[in-house]
């Protein structure tokens, strides 16, 4: 099956480094184009080509700008979210690594809607590598006063930093991510008030992901239109995905959305790998949903997996194979958490100890029916009672492996 | 101001907008259960045990804000399962050994147990092990803590100590110091506050009871008890009198049913100490001393000033505090005054300070090599001595102190409380700078619970003095900023640590959050104290106390003189 080449249209048509080669492309025609539009229509673009958060929150970009401009504060931000914390996503890093400028004229653009002047990428730990090649792509847009006092000529001004993170999976999330750029452990606050009103220094933060970013440039360029012709009444437009697992040929690629996961593995990840059998999905990322390879005639789309239990979360889908065991997925997974989890509401930190125990008798295959009860109660008191979205999505993968996989919970004859 | 009507368990509330569900809750007299919160300290959301439904959704009554026609029910099927739940998984991770705990009776977590009925926990008993981190003054548990940041958020946001952190994150998170250094190596004040706002046992005083029952039981030993003003504000609390109620009489009967020798009251040094720091205040103003002179009674601000502004110790009176000054005193002029040998006795203070142990130990606050203070405990030790003796307080008569160092004004008793040191002062610097018995004692405008107040008081036709006071040290900072600036231009500065004053120290009982929101403690601690100031009516300046005028006539002969150096002045020391 044929890529999309839509957000990612213009990967490989460039170093992914020259500012002049993007130029050329048409780069930054959109921020000129602001200028003479209006913010107002701009923002009417993007809400209407139904564009939704593609960190994983699926908000309705349009409204997420709009309540972006309508904060009040001294100093305003946006911060291009490129965490890239959920296992199995990568592909932030090929937006980055292929068409950084995109990546900055959607900040521009966003800058600008929201009447932010300060512009923060916030780049996980393990992207080190990409720290000098984003420094240096900054550095060329100042030279261009792409970014600067006065941007492009517009009379807008608008400048970026980049800013890594120090490795912690929460610091995806938006108060998390706030709190670890002012050099303090990243530990969620409670809202309201919201990060759009009290983020980064206690200011008005528009924390929007990275392909979203990548998403507006490109709709603003070719039109809401263009981007509606792809995708579903509901889930408009393209997905960047990454696939990795059992399949042969993992790796990031534009979809549209709306195929099945059947649809998705055989057509862009080559097939399960070496012909074995599926076994089953998890979409999303680590805190994504699994799916037993009976459902994978399920679209991908964000109605389509919502009515089975799962999300489209960050584009992650991670396939594994019937050599997998997914009592030891579970098990790996509830490590991760186990190793991530910031430590400060209850629910999140006893309640990943706890789970630690039950998910290694499981694996062990000692678990006794008091284990699947604590299971369950810490799915409860976790999904009901954690302080941030990390701790409320991290029961998906469970409670949908205890829902789609009843073979993992039963016990064995000696318990 | 807008104000915000709801409804809370059906019942319809009308409070400020902004207001929290949990107090608005308290205001309609509705109980939700609390954990990690303290008002206007910890406001966090973290330990979730104050759940609630909020228009159906759950949300955390301590931080979610009202909103207009909001539908609140803090008892829903939904709500009790998620905190009996929480609390499962809190209760895991704590050792709960209740039986042999300090918190005992007196503790938020086994009271919250009782209260949502839960009797066992499914989960897997995981907690640190058991290891008591001891500093000169402070005891950390971990198996006990349950990382509700409590004593965290006060460290750094009241005191401004900022000691404590949380080290560590998800399991392996646990309270801490900089880089887990031991709390003696740091910027520790041994105020104790993080003891009083822990809602369990993970913190406590350095024990020394059982030092106490030692010397006590050795016949050799001549040992002498002095209290400190604050702490007959406080003790009846741990024998379940309400809060407030003053027990002079029963602590002194308590003590000499104890064992103590001589039941004396640190009262008396609180009237020598304003002998001598009014001495030294009127000698700095009149020969151009350092001014403006700051009082030293407080061993957290001395400690806080060491640290934080090692620019200002010369700004510190040289008095020791009243606690030192009086064991100087018991172990050359009493001793030569009751023919023992002051190798022989053996000074116990209760205080309701932790970091009386840590001033007890400095080194230079001793005289002729005989420590002045051997042993400090706190209002909660005292209380635990009593009870491990059976005695039934409520039930003792009221008893005096002994003679002579039992002796005291009503401007000495008011030292436990903020205000007080400079009210004593103030009133004996007017008598003596008017030269006349001035019938109006006392100075209200130096009064109250704000964290700064100023004061200009007319202590003699044409001369005014400039006060300022602090406690708590956020409060601290804000004033010794000033006096670091320069521009402040005050004569006298009365410093105490703890927010409150000594009636709040970190050795007093500790009162849970939950009566906390009923009752404003210092109020009425503070009642307790200006009530015995007012009992005192024959003698409320210092200067008029019988004894004192005794001591210095037969003794020590002038304040600030060769002797009242050598016993009850001192140094102090710049730390980093």
């Amino acid at each position: 099956m044929e890529q999309v080449r839509y957000i990612t249209e213009w990967f490989g048509r460039y170093d992914g480094q020259n500012i002049d080669d993007y130029i050329k492309l048409g780069g930054f025609e959109t921020v000129r184009q602001l200028a003479d539009r209006g913010i107002e229509a701009t923002v009417a673009i993007i809400a209407e080509s139904g564009l939704q958060g593609r960190g994983g929150a699926a908000y309705p970009t349009g409204i997420k700008l709009t309540q972006a401009r309508e904060a009040i504060g001294e100093r305003k931000f946006v911060v291009c979210n490129a965490d890239e914390g959920e296992p199995g996503t990568f592909k932030d890093r090929e937006l980055l690594k292929q068409n950084i400028y995109q990546v900055i004229e959607g900040m521009i653009v966003a800058g600008i809607c929201s009447d932010a002047k300060e512009g923060i990428i916030y780049i996980r730990e393990e992207y080190t590598w990409q720290h000098e090649a984003i420094n240096d792509a900054i550095r060329q847009c100042r030279d261009r006063k792409v970014l600067g006092e006065n941007v492009l000529g517009t009379g807008y001004a608008f400048d970026i930093r980049l800013f890594s993170g120090a490795g912690a999976y929460v610091c995806g999330e938006g108060f998390a991510l706030c709190e670890s750029l002012e050099g303090k452990p990243g530990r969620p606050r409670t809202k309201p008030p919201f990060v759009k009103q009290a983020g980064y220094l206690r200011l008005p933060t528009l924390v929007i992901n990275t392909e979203t970013l990548s998403a507006i440039a490109s709709i603003l360029r070719k039109g809401a239109d263009s981007f509606k012709a792809y995708g579903t009444e509901i889930s408009t437009g393209t997905k960047v995905i990454s696939i990795s697992g059992k399949v042969n040929k993992p790796g990031v690629y534009e979809i549209p959305f709306g195929l099945t996961i059947s649809e998705i593995i055989d057509g862009f990840g080559g097939g399960m790998k070496d012909g074995s059998k599926g076994y089953f999905v998890q979409i999303g990322g680590a805190s994504g949903g699994l799916l037993p390879v009976g459902m994978w005639n399920t679209r991908y789309t964000y109605e389509g997996l919502e009515a089975v239990g799962l999300s489209v979360g960050s584009g992650a889908i991670v396939v594994a194979d019937e050599t997998n065991d997914l009592r030891d997925y579970l098990k790996v997974i509830g490590e991760f958490f186990l190793h991530e989890s910031c430590g400060k509401c209850t629910p999140c930190r006893e309640g990943n100890r706890q789970l630690h125990f039950v998910l290694n008798n499981l694996a062990a295959g000692t678990a006794d029916a008091a284990d699947l009860k604590r299971y369950d109660s810490i799915m409860n008191v976790m999904k009901g009672g954690s302080l941030c979205g990390s701790g409320k999505t991290e029961v998906v993968p469970f409670l949908t492996a205890r829902k789609y996989f009843p073979e993992a919970f039963r016990l064995e004859e000696a318990n | 101001m807008s104000v915000v009507t709801l409804t809370i368990d059906n019942q319809q509330v009308t409070v400020p907008a902004g207001t929290t569900v949990l107090e608005a809750a308290r205001k309609a007299g509705v109980n939700i259960p609390t954990l990690c919160y303290l008002k206007g300290i910890n406001e966090v959301g973290s330990c979730r045990i104050c759940v609630v439904e909020a228009n159906k959704s759950i949300q955390t009554a301590c931080v979610h804000p009202v909103s207009e026609g909001m539908v609140v029910r803090t008892n829903t099927k939904r709500v009790r399962e998620l905190r009996k739940g929480i609390f499962e998984l809190i209760i895991a991770n704590h050792n709960a050994d209740c039986t042999i705990c300090a918190r005992n009776l007196n503790c938020e977590l086994q009271r919250l147990g009782k209260e949502l009925g839960v009797e066992t926990t499914p989960y897997l008993k995981s907690y640190p092990e058991e290891e008591e981190i001891v500093s000169p003054t402070i005891v950390r548990d971990n198996s006990r803590c349950i990382n509700c940041g409590r004593c965290v958020r006060v460290c750094d946001k009241v005191q401004e100590a900022g000691v404590l952190a949380f080290n560590g994150r998800s399991d392996k998170m646990f309270v801490s110091t900089f880089y887990d250094a031991p709390l003696e190596e740091l910027s520790c004040i041994n105020c104790g506050q993080c003891i009083v706002n822990c809602p369990v046992g993970a913190l406590k005083e350095k024990d020394q009871t059982a030092e106490v029952w030692a010397v006590l039981n050795d016949p050799a030993k001549y040992v002498i008890v002095q209290t400190a003003p604050a702490v007959r504000a406080a003790l009846g609390e741990e024998f379940g009198m309400p809060i407030g109620t003053p027990v002079t009489g029963k602590m002194a009967a308590a003590l000499r049913r104890l064992g103590f020798k001589k039941v004396f009251d640190t009262d008396f040094a609180a009237d020598v100490t304003i002998m001598e720091e009014g001495t030294e205040l009127l000698g700095r103003v009149e020969k151009g001393g350092v001014l403006p002179m700051i009082t030293s009674c407080s061993p957290g601000w001395i400690k806080f000033c060491e640290h934080n502004y090692p620019d200002l110790l010369d700004n510190l009176s040289t008095c020791k505090s009243p606690q030192n000054m009086m064991g100087a005193l018991l172990k050359s002029h009493y001793a030569e005054m009751a023919g023992i040998n002051p190798d022989d006795i053996v000074v116990v203070s209760v205080m309701p300070c932790t970091a009386k142990k840590f001033e007890v130990g400095r080194e230079e606050l001793e005289v002729d090599g005989r420590r002045d203070v051997d042993i400090s405990i706190t209002t909660r030790e005292l209380a635990k001595m009593i009870k491990q003796a059976d005695i039934d307080f409520t039930k003792l008569p009221d008893e005096k102190f002994d003679e002579f160092y039992g002796d005291s004004t009503g401007a000495a008793v008011i030292f436990g409380v903020t205000g007080g040191v400079m009210e004593a002062a103030l009133r004996t610097l007017a008598d003596i700078l008017s030269g006349k018995d001035l019938q109006n004692v006392e100075y209200h405008d130096v009064r109250g619970l704000e964290g700064v107040r100023e004061a200009e008081i007319e202590v003699k036709e044409g001369l005014k003095l400039k006060v300022a006071l602090a406690h708590g040290g956020s409060n601290i900072k804000k004033l010794m900023d000033q006096v670091r600036s320069g521009k402040a231009p005050y004569h006298f500065i009365e410093v105490m640590a703890c927010p409150g004053g000594c009636i709040m120290g970190g050795g007093q009982p500790i009162v849970s959050d939950q009566v906390r929101s009923e009752i404003d403690v210092a109020v009425e601690r503070a009642k307790a104290l200006y009530s015995e100031d007012e009992k005192a009516a024959e003698y409320r300046k210092s200067h008029q106390n019988p004894s004192v005028k005794r001591l210095y006539d037969e003794y020590l002969k002038e304040p600030n003189g060769h002797l009242s150096h050598k016993l009850l002045h001192t140094h102090y020391q710049k730390r980093g």
